[in-house]
């Protein structure tokens, strides 16, 4: 494999830094402020994009920024599965971007420049996570995504954001510093090296034992994953404003958990190592297990961002439990469930917070007939939806059938009637919702739809589920480098 | 001889030159006690980095008081180790002292002002002294010179209490000093000499005696009173609550540390390993300890309401790793003992200087009453978070480096059950600077005030130490070799 040393990866972090000082310091003339957020969403997704090419024709691109001391670098190289993830968070940044414009001036919020600010950071922090070259650079990047979205969490700053926050706080940053570093610690002292290896770094380097307690370690510390019983977290951070959960709660820090899952998995561990140990197995069916709690449990959710938020906890689950069989296509379908499942739910939470705008209804149950007043958010509803479930011809269904692959070329068969059933799950949570907005309540006026700013992103969002559909080479190639650089020995 | 072959007794003597000067100088002007005492501990400083320097270059250095032989006579001994820490303490006596200007002016009355200039001198000689002596009565001598210096700086607050807190300190100081006396003297009973190598060399045939054994004793109990080693730490939290802010700084960021270098000293030099493995695991009984520590230092720390009182407990947390590191034994986890000695003095010192500037400009010591700060002190209170971000330990800062050493030589020694103790006080010491944090940036104050940023002089000092506390956790590497070098040192138990 090609090397490439080049500081690309760096400028992409450090655009929405610059960003940061810009918003900050043009806070009293929102039009300039928010110039530099959309410049700079704009800046970083074409950086990113530049660096596919490359990557695609093979190539790794690192750099070494400084470091620590002897034998602790920070270090970012982007390979395949970096890349994937950094275009999905940096293409749905600019989305959001507009869509938080829209929100916030329509809601009038306060503290709209900290607002802006602490989400540049938060888009750093994912871009550094997706490019780290091991895992001391992905647990500061990890940290700093937790610490700089408190403040969107606890936004409101009444007593409920406030304890939201808190209880947001304590499980990421408890669990990070009291599992994932002691992980990180251990893996150092095991293997005396902490960079990812397409082979893992820990075969050969420690007993049965240590290895298994590495990895409970590394999972239970990974809370942004969202695996229960530690997901609480991401029902509490459902206070802050919309545009916050949809990036952030539904793609940047739940997807930098799994993809920490997936990097763990297969760059620390490696599939030979954890196969051996049947450690693959076990997660995967303790991945189930959330899977389909968290599915019966946003059956009872009547509050709209809360029933997502537990269809996200579930959905997560998916990612981890692709990775976890361990299988060519089982892997495929985990990391094109990051991207599928962002651009769904994503599509779901806009509409959420479209609904808030222009109804300021929060609940399931008083969305009868919301359909014919906001006919374009409904229908984006209904595709981002259909995609969650995973119908053809929306995204959804290629992670679903990839992922269904996987648990037969593991031969795990309990594992694919989990996925069946959560399919069911999915839709009786989902086509309520649908049915009546569409099918209930009484005529309605007139049409009264959110924001053109919020309307358009969520209806390009829920496009996009029908154009990977269709057209998902771009990252199935990516997926498939990643499962040809793990099983082809590179 | 030149001067520079003179510079390991003047970086003792030029402080306590200047702090006899100081009195008559003070009475021409006021203003020449001020300068003086920075010019001083400049001086003492950057003799300090020359003797590192040249350690570094060409090995131990050893000076004859009056060039009378070891052990005859008086030795200064800089090695790896305490070349490291004279470094440390000067800096910090030199940042602190320039600091000192305002907030002495505020805090102490004006005919009081040259005399505590004085007093802190004192404590600087005194501090320099214990770290380069290598004369274990010298040892003694300077002890009590930087206590009795302390107790009158502690006495010098402004409240009635400050009295209180430096009468109790009195009390058990003493104690403390007279159990180390007492250690001098039975160890010269047997051995009949004072010189640390000398004693190092002597006392291996005699580990089985009673007397050695009773010395160690009064040593170990003693000196930990002095670094206020959990539970021997009662004397400290008032002393830092009452205490001046320049004297809670320098006292918080080095007078524990120099405490716990001569207790490393002690244990790793005058008496050997051997000691521990033949004699009385030592090692274990402060592994224990210093566990306690850790722990109990954080807890007491949740449970504070007056900012000053909580960074009290958490440096009895905070002495907690030092002690660990060092009790565990092993060359990794030794030189994290050694690197948090440079970097708790970082970060504690950057948090009593910006709180000294938060009570300089508001009066305020209480947490809940800290409600939006973030926005009346941006600059302060930025310098307070770098620090309370590196006693947590987050990557890229000062605390995550010496943490993250004294964890992995925890794994290293196969005692792998400190690691949590380190995560849980970690997680402790996040959720009591946490409420601080969260008060000072998320909850807005009643009235919305404006800008009152602290006076250069105390600002310019305080950003320094945060930016080193960033400095030294992103580049290292320095530090960690000097630490390695000096742990090996004291491990193989060579002076």
């Amino acid at each position: 494999m090609d090397t490439v040393y080049s500081a690309l990866p760096v400028y992409v972090i450090s655009v929405s830094l610059i960003a940061v000082v810009l918003v900050g310091i043009s806070g009293r003339n929102p039009n300039v402020r928010e110039f530099w957020t959309i410049a700079a969403s704009l800046i970083k997704f074409s950086l990113v994009a530049s660096m596919l090419p490359m990557v695609l024709d093979g190539k790794v691109i690192e750099y070494t920024l400084l470091t620590v001391f002897p034998g602790l670098d920070i270090k970012f190289r982007v390979d395949a599965l970096g890349i994937f993830f950094a275009t999905t968070a940096s293409f749905l940044w600019i989305l959001t971007s507009f869509y938080s414009i829209g929100y916030v001036r329509a809601l009038k919020e306060h503290a709209q420049t900290r607002y802006f600010m602490c989400f540049a950071v938060a888009m750093s922090a994912t871009m550094g996570v997706a490019f780290s070259a091991n895992l001391l650079t992905m647990f500061i990047f990890y940290e700093i995504l937790t610490l700089c979205t408190f403040p969107l969490v606890a936004h409101k700053e009444t007593p409920e954001a406030i304890k939201g926050g808190r209880t947001y706080l304590t499980y990421l940053l408890g669990t990070s510093l009291a599992f994932l570093l002691f992980a990180v610690v251990l893996t150092y002292s095991t293997a005396h090296r902490l960079d990812f290896s397409a082979q893992g770094i820990l075969e050969g380097k420690g007993s049965d034992v240590l290895i298994t307690v590495i990895f409970i370690l590394f999972m239970a510390g990974i809370t942004k994953a969202a695996m229960m019983p530690l997901h609480s977290w991401l029902p509490a951070a459902m206070v802050a404003p919309t545009p916050v959960s949809a990036l952030l709660h539904a793609v940047a820090v739940v997807k930098t958990g799994v993809f920490v899952v997936v990097k763990v998995v297969l760059h620390v561990f490696g599939i030979k190592l954890l196969s051996e140990l049947g450690l693959g197995t076990a997660l995967a069916y303790y991945a189930s297990f959330t899977i389909i709690t968290a599915s019966v449990i946003a059956l009872k959710q009547d509050n709209l961002k809360l029933r997502l938020a537990y269809s996200t906890v579930s959905q997560l689950s998916y990612v981890i439990l692709g990775v976890a069989l361990l299988t060519p296509s089982g892997i495929t379908g985990s990391i094109m469930h990051i991207l599928l499942h962002a651009f769904g739910k994503i599509t779901l939470f806009f509409v959420a917070g479209a609904i808030y705008v222009a109804t300021h209804k929060t609940n399931v149950s008083e969305l009868d007939g919301i359909g014919r007043q906001m006919p374009f958010t409904m229908a984006a509803f209904t595709a981002g939806a259909l995609s969650m479930i995973g119908i053809p011809p929306f995204g959804g269904f290629l992670s679903k059938w990839y992922l269904a692959m996987g648990t037969v070329e593991a031969n795990q068969l309990p594992l694919l009637v989990v996925i069946a059933a959560s399919t069911i799950l999915n839709a009786c949570y989902f086509l309520p919702i649908v049915y009546r907005a569409f099918f209930k309540g009484s005529e309605v006026k007139r049409i009264s739809e959110a924001p053109a700013f919020m309307v358009v992103p969520l209806v390009l969002t829920a496009v996009g589920t029908l154009i990977l559909f269709f057209m998902p080479s771009l990252f199935l190639d990516l997926s498939k480098m990643v499962v040809a650089s793990i099983t082809g020995g590179v | 001889m030149n001067l520079v072959e003179n510079f390991p007794a003047l970086v003792v003597i030029v402080p306590l030159i200047s702090a006899v000067l100081i009195p008559p100088a003070g009475r021409i002007s006021k203003a020449f006690a001020w300068y003086i005492a920075v010019t001083a501990s400049a001086l003492s400083f950057a003799i300090s980095g020359f003797l590192l320097n040249s350690v570094l270059k060409t090995g131990r250095i050893s000076y004859w008081f009056g060039n009378w032989e070891p052990p005859w006579g008086i030795e200064y001994a800089v090695d790896y180790l305490n070349g490291f820490v004279l470094v440390v303490v000067s800096f910090i006596a030199f940042v602190v002292s320039v600091y000192a200007k305002k907030s002495v002016e505020d805090e102490i009355p004006e005919n009081k002002i040259t005399f505590f200039y004085s007093a802190y001198m004192l404590l600087v000689t005194g501090l320099l002294g214990i770290i380069i002596t290598a004369d274990i009565f010298n040892l003694y001598v300077f002890i009590e010179i930087s206590s009795l210096s302390g107790y009158t700086l502690i006495a010098s607050g402004r409240r009635k209490a400050a009295l209180v807190a430096s009468y109790n300190y009195l009390i058990l100081g003493t104690v403390a000093a007279t159990f180390i006396l007492l250690g001098i003297g039975h160890l010269y009973m047997v051995t009949g000499t004072l010189n640390m190598a000398d004693l190092a060399e002597r006392l291996p045939q005699l580990y089985h005696s009673k007397v050695v054994l009773t010395a160690f004793a009064f040593f170990t109990v003693g000196l930990s009173l002095k670094l206020a080693l959990f539970p021997l730490h009662i004397w400290m939290p008032n002393a830092y609550t009452y205490a001046p802010s320049a004297v809670s700084a320098i006292l918080a960021a080095t007078g524990t540390k120099v405490g716990a270098y001569a207790l490393l000293r002690i244990m790793f030099t005058v008496f050997k390993l051997d000691f521990d493995i033949h004699v009385v695991p030592f090692t274990k009984i402060m592994l224990v300890l210093s566990s306690v520590a850790i722990i109990m230092g954080s807890v007491l720390a949740v449970a504070q309401t007056n900012i000053k009182r909580m960074l009290a407990y958490s440096s009895v947390g905070q002495i907690g790793y030092i002690v660990l590191g060092a009790s565990l034994a092993g060359e990794t986890a030794m030189a994290g003992s050694l690197l948090h000695i440079l970097n708790h003095a970082l970060m504690k010192g950057t948090l009593f200087l910006a709180v000294g500037a938060m009570v300089y400009r508001t009066g305020i010591e209480d947490i809940s009453e800290l409600r939006g700060m973030g926005r009346k002190m941006p600059l302060t209170m930025a310098a307070f978070t770098i620090g309370a971000f590196s006693m947590i330990g987050v990557p890229l800062t000062v605390g995550f480096v010496s943490k993250w050493y004294i964890a992995l030589g925890a794994l290293e020694t196969g005692m792998w059950y400190f690691v949590p103790v380190i995560l849980i006080s970690s997680l402790l010491t996040a959720v009591y600077f946490w409420r601080i944090i969260e008060n000072i940036y998320f909850k807005s104050a009643e009235h919305a005030g404006q800008v009152f940023e602290a006076p250069a002089g105390m600002l310019v000092p305080t950003l320094l130490m945060a930016g080193l506390c960033i400095f030294f956790g992103t580049a290292a590497s320095l530090p960690v070799s000097v630490a390695q070098k000096a742990a090996k040192m004291l491990l193989a138990g060579v002076m």
